[in-house]
């Protein structure tokens, strides 16, 4: 759109990418004398919003530089040799795929550093709480923004050791128990997913993912890349999290601090949905649809396992959390991503990368939202928050439950919000799979999923009408505590997430017009 | 007519010669120092050590041999060449860090009496380290068979050497007997490579192997296969590991710190020397056996750590001890790569993985002994409850540990192990070894869980906090730390610095 020399965008990534490393070395030391603010724990905390507000700024600087006329090619790249011995190459750089993404880290990360300011969540000493939140926010921005196979196994590695110590010491219930579960599964993902990588880089000679598309897996054996698919498949169906390696996601979201459960949501997930489009795609495309079949059934198995979990938990009585609703409604939406790209064609790939923004938004939102349920009431039980008569959230704090029926609605896919295009997209690649995949098959699947998004509006709207419906209680009744409405820091962390997700559900085009050249060029072996 | 007096290169032999003539000179001095200045012999073996390692400076610029044959230039006894110069510097720079570390434990004296005697102390740790830098510039047999003895022998009477101390006997007898036997059986595998090749040298062998008498050839298998045993004891390998968690503990922590560092460097060099140089036509015969003591060891080891009571006395050093035995696993995985190679540069990069990951592993492991060390002077019992809340009392030692955990476990900020465990993985995948590469993949997982256990409870809030004074600490234990802290930081921003070994440029 504007005009930004390259060298400037180079150092603008450069700085989006290792900014916050830095930032959070700094968090460690003590405040130099004039940014001592009102109390150690107010300064460090203040820290964290300038640095995470400084990384988003240069995320629109590089949205805002970046050539759209030509999203397909690789921009802003830097790439100089780090670990010869290796062929590990720093080379870093954003196209209409990884741009998206990388925005909406910086804005999730924004908005949480924001929150946490105003509402820092129980536990130990805020100083180390920013310290791993921009750790964090390092390796998720490094994973969409490199290049190079081992430094994204690297990337994908950084996350796992800030998530551990966010969940484990600022986590509700359960929480050690949690982190581990999500350590645990990730790792064991991760290294399955390194053997893989290692399989592609030492096969056809290069980690360079540029040079990896472009070969389009001519480099290597069908054998060899259906092996490398099955390794880096299930370490990135893991972190997606694809059903059946899903069970890590809704302990560690019921457990995880409102801050972390966003970025886990947000972000972290998308990591694993990222990796399929950008490196099994177009590095493996043999492997891949040898695959595809197999990955389109778990993904609409996750589309109803998942909307069938959070009807069951919805039920009255059932003594469900809303934190863990909204984690197994994850496994759905994330089932939605996996099938737009395990069609293989450009519809579906742009449907899944639509789904992931969209998501990112919305159960971002949700996040929010529930957390502030929690802060205020304490609980998240759904039938504590119910209560008899329904929980009254429209009557009691209007603009909260306003809010949440929003946050509900975008998420079922309601069409005009950010929810709608991505499954709708992906249901349409489904539709029309690719050559050489079984049209019946997908047919099948497509079926199950538009089945699958009747049962998450059904789900949706039983919690609608159960938190946020119902008679308000008496103004003097003793078990409803007064409910405090949207406070102005929530307002100013929420409504990005609202108005992004209706700028994205009403111009479509804006995102579709980024990622549909750089999905074409992907698909079509780097060659545009 | 040649000449029989050999002319030596003792430029070659300068690094185990200035450390072994140290130790000469500290057993003598010792003699006249009187008892409240032994302080001068640590000084004077820390200068000795760090004299030796500045003489492999000299001999970076190229490939030097000496005690060579007269008939055949070609076929020498001792070379210096870049294996053998990086890993002198490893056992040397290693014994150099134990030097550190002892200071503090010898000056300590229970009723005026020294727990440790000074001067045979670090005799014997120089005695040690000069053997185990002579043994990766060895290339016949029998000097082999002598460097291992030099490096072990001393090292037995390191782990007894605490006055008084019944556990401390026991282990010091429990490593000995062992490690006798297995020696024993290296010596006897080494004849019969002899009495079916007719040569010592290493290269000598290699050709002869080639064409044995078929009558031989059960005989010289059976030495392949003996001959490998004294150096898997060395590095700790299953089946042969079980004195080590008993010698950890009985031993003087720094001694351990050491037997996991070089006496492991000891077992892994013999092992390359022999498997690579010596027997490259019997990779049919070591490779799958060195690819199922890898695997062994690493998981019997890690299942072992992952088992460790944090209550229990000495828990920390116990779980260091297994660790060390499961990280032993993956130094040999390189190396049974090597067998399925399909040139001798594929092998040397395949050993250049273990040489790699050696020397990330040295760094980090005398880096959580240190820090071990620095914790066992407020609390001896050394249990790891005692590192709750290590972070509050002294935060700097808390965050080196915990990134010291994480280099072993492989996690980022600990970016040197986790590329470190990537050669070692692209050395199996390379070799066709996808199996091995799995388990180890396995492995990793079950490693991390007790790593990162270890490390949250550096940063966990104290349930009691009992006001005591703070230990004053002795500043080469506080510079042993750091210094380790560095180069492990400094490796992590530059893994080049030791991942070009993985390159293929030793021999």
């Amino acid at each position: 759109m504007i005009d930004i020399s390259d060298t400037v965008l180079q150092f603008v990534l450069v700085v989006v990418v290792a900014g916050p490393l830095v930032g959070a070395g700094a968090a460690l030391l003590p405040a130099p004398p004039g940014l001592r603010g009102t109390s150690p724990d107010q300064a460090v905390l203040r820290h964290g919003v300038t640095v995470t507000g400084a990384v988003l700024l240069a995320a629109l600087v590089l949205a805002v530089g970046f050539d759209h006329d030509h999203p397909a090619t690789m921009q802003a790249t830097t790439d100089i040799s780090w670990i010869p011995a290796l062929d590990v190459r720093l080379h870093f750089g954003v196209d209409g795929i990884s741009l998206p993404l990388v925005v909406l880290t910086a804005l999730l990360t924004f908005l949480c550093a924001l929150y946490s300011y105003f509402k820092m969540p129980a536990g130990p000493s805020p100083r180390a709480f920013v310290a791993l939140l921009l750790v964090l926010e390092s390796g998720t921005l490094a994973t969409f923004a490199v290049l190079d196979l081992l430094l994204f196994f690297l990337a994908f590695e950084m996350v796992l050791i800030p998530m551990y110590f966010l969940i484990a010491r600022w986590g509700g219930a359960q929480k050690a128990q949690a982190a581990w579960k999500f350590i645990l599964y990730t790792l064991l993902g991760s290294v399955v997913m390194l053997l893989g990588l290692l399989v592609i880089g030492l096969d056809s000679g290069t980690f360079d993912m540029v040079a990896l598309a472009t070969d389009n897996g001519s480099g290597m054996t069908k054998s060899v890349q259906v092996m490398a698919v099955l390794a880096i498949g299930i370490g990135l169906a893991v972190k997606t999290p694809m059903w059946p390696l899903h069970s890590w996601l809704p302990d560690a979201h019921t457990a995880a601090p409102t801050v972390g459960s966003v970025l886990l949501a947000g972000v972290l997930l998308k990591m694993g949905t990222y990796g399929f489009v950008r490196i099994l795609l177009p590095a493996t495309p043999d492997g891949m649809s040898v695959f595809a079949p197999y990955l389109a059934a778990f993904a609409v198995v996750g589309i109803i396992y998942g909307s069938l979990a959070c009807l069951a938990l919805a039920r009255k009585g059932a003594g469900g959390d809303l934190k863990r609703l909204i984690a197994y409604s994850s496994v759905g939406h994330m089932g939605f991503v996996l099938l737009g790209i395990s069609t293989m064609t450009p519809t579906g790939v742009n449907g899944a990368l639509f789904a992931n923004i969209g998501h990112g938004l919305i159960t971002g939102l949700l996040f929010f939202l529930v957390g502030a349920l929690k802060d205020r009431t304490g609980s998240t039980d759904l039938d504590a928050l119910a209560r008899e008569t329904g929980g009254a959230l429209y009557g009691r704090a209007p603009r909260l439950g306003g809010l949440l029926a929003f946050g509900a609605v975008a998420s079922l896919g309601l069409p005009g919000l950010a929810g709608f295009w991505g499954e709708m997209l992906a249901l349409f690649g489904a539709f029309r799979p690719a050559e050489g995949l079984h049209r019946g098959a997908f047919l099948t699947f497509m079926v199950i999923a538009g089945i699958g998004t009747l049962l998450t509006a059904a789900y949706l709207l039983i919690v609608v009408r159960r938190v946020c419906m119902g008679a308000p209680p008496a103004a003097d009744a003793p078990d409803a505590p007064r409910l405090a409405d949207v406070q102005g820091y929530e307002f100013a962390s929420w409504t990005p997430l609202v108005a992004l997700t209706v700028l994205a559900g009403l111009w479509p085009a804006l995102l579709l017009g980024l990622t549909d050249p750089a999905v074409q060029q992907l698909l079509a072996g780097g060659k545009a | 007519m040649t000449s029989l007096v050999q002319s030596v290169d003792w430029l070659a032999i300068a690094p185990p010669t200035i450390a072994a003539l140290t130790g000469l000179l500290v057993l003598v001095t010792d003699l006249f120092v009187p008892a409240g200045r032994k302080g001068l012999l640590a000084w004077l073996s820390v200068a000795g050590l760090a004299a030796a390692s500045l003489a492999l400076l000299l001999l970076l610029d190229g490939d030097r041999s000496t005690f060579c044959l007269t008939g055949d230039t070609a076929v020498c006894s001792y070379t210096a060449d870049r294996f053998t110069v990086v890993i002198q510097f490893l056992v040397l720079a290693g014994a150099l860090v134990t030097a550190l570390l002892s200071v503090g434990p010898l000056r300590e004296n229970r009723g005026g009496e020294a727990e440790l005697p000074a001067g045979e102390y670090w005799f014997l740790l120089l005695s040690s380290a000069a053997g185990a830098a002579l043994l990766p510039a060895s290339r016949d047999l029998a000097t082999l068979v002598i460097a291992l003895e030099v490096a072990s022998l001393p090292a037995f009477a390191l782990v007894g050497l605490r006055r008084g101390d019944r556990r401390s006997a026991e282990a010091a007898l429990k490593f000995f007997l062992s490690s006798v036997v297995a020696t024993a059986v290296t010596l006897l595998g080494a004849s019969f490579v002899y009495a079916a090749t007719g040569t010592l040298h290493l290269t000598e062998i290699a050709t002869a192997l080639d064409d044995v008498d078929p009558a031989l050839t059960t005989l010289a298998q059976t030495g392949v296969a003996l001959t490998l045993v004294g150096f898997a004891f060395k590095t700790a390998a299953v089946p042969f590991h079980f004195w080590v968690p008993d010698t950890y503990i009985g031993a003087p922590l720094p001694v351990a710190a050491y037997l996991s560092v070089v006496g492991k460097a000891v077992g892994f060099t013999g092992l390359i020397l022999v498997t690579v140089v010596a027997f490259p036509s019997y990779a049919h015969v070591w490779g799958p056996v060195m690819a199922v003591l890898a695997g062994l060891t690493m998981t019997v080891g890690n299942a072992a750590a992952l088992r460790q009571s944090s209550t229990r006395a000495y828990s920390a050093v116990r779980l260091l001890a297994w660790s060390s035995v499961g990280q032993a696993g993956y130094l040999l995985v390189p190396i049974a790569s090597a067998a399925y190679a399909d040139d001798a540069a594929g092998a040397e990069r395949a050993v250049g993985a273990t040489v790699s990951y050696a020397l990330m592993y040295a760094a980090v492991n005398l880096g959580a002994f240190a820090v071990a060390s620095l914790v066992a002077r407020s609390r001896p019992r050394n249990r790891i409850e005692d590192y709750r809340g290590l972070y509050a009392r002294r935060p700097l030692a808390a965050l080196a540990l915990g990134f010291f955990l994480l280099c072993l476990a492989g996690l980022p900020p600990g970016i040197i192990g986790l590329f470190a465990k990537v050669t070692v993985f692209a050395a199996a995948v390379d070799a066709g070894l996808g199996w091995l590469a799995v388990v180890m993949a396995v492995n990793v997982v079950i490693a991390l869980v007790y790593y990162l256990r270890w490390t949250a409870v550096l940063f966990r809030a104290r349930v009691d906090a009992p006001q005591q004074a703070p230990v004053r600490l002795p500043l080469p234990l506080t510079g042993a730390v750091a210094l380790t802290a560095v180069v492990a930081v400094a490796l992590s921003g530059a893994p080049q610095l030791v991942l070009r070994f993985s390159e293929g440029v030793l021999f």
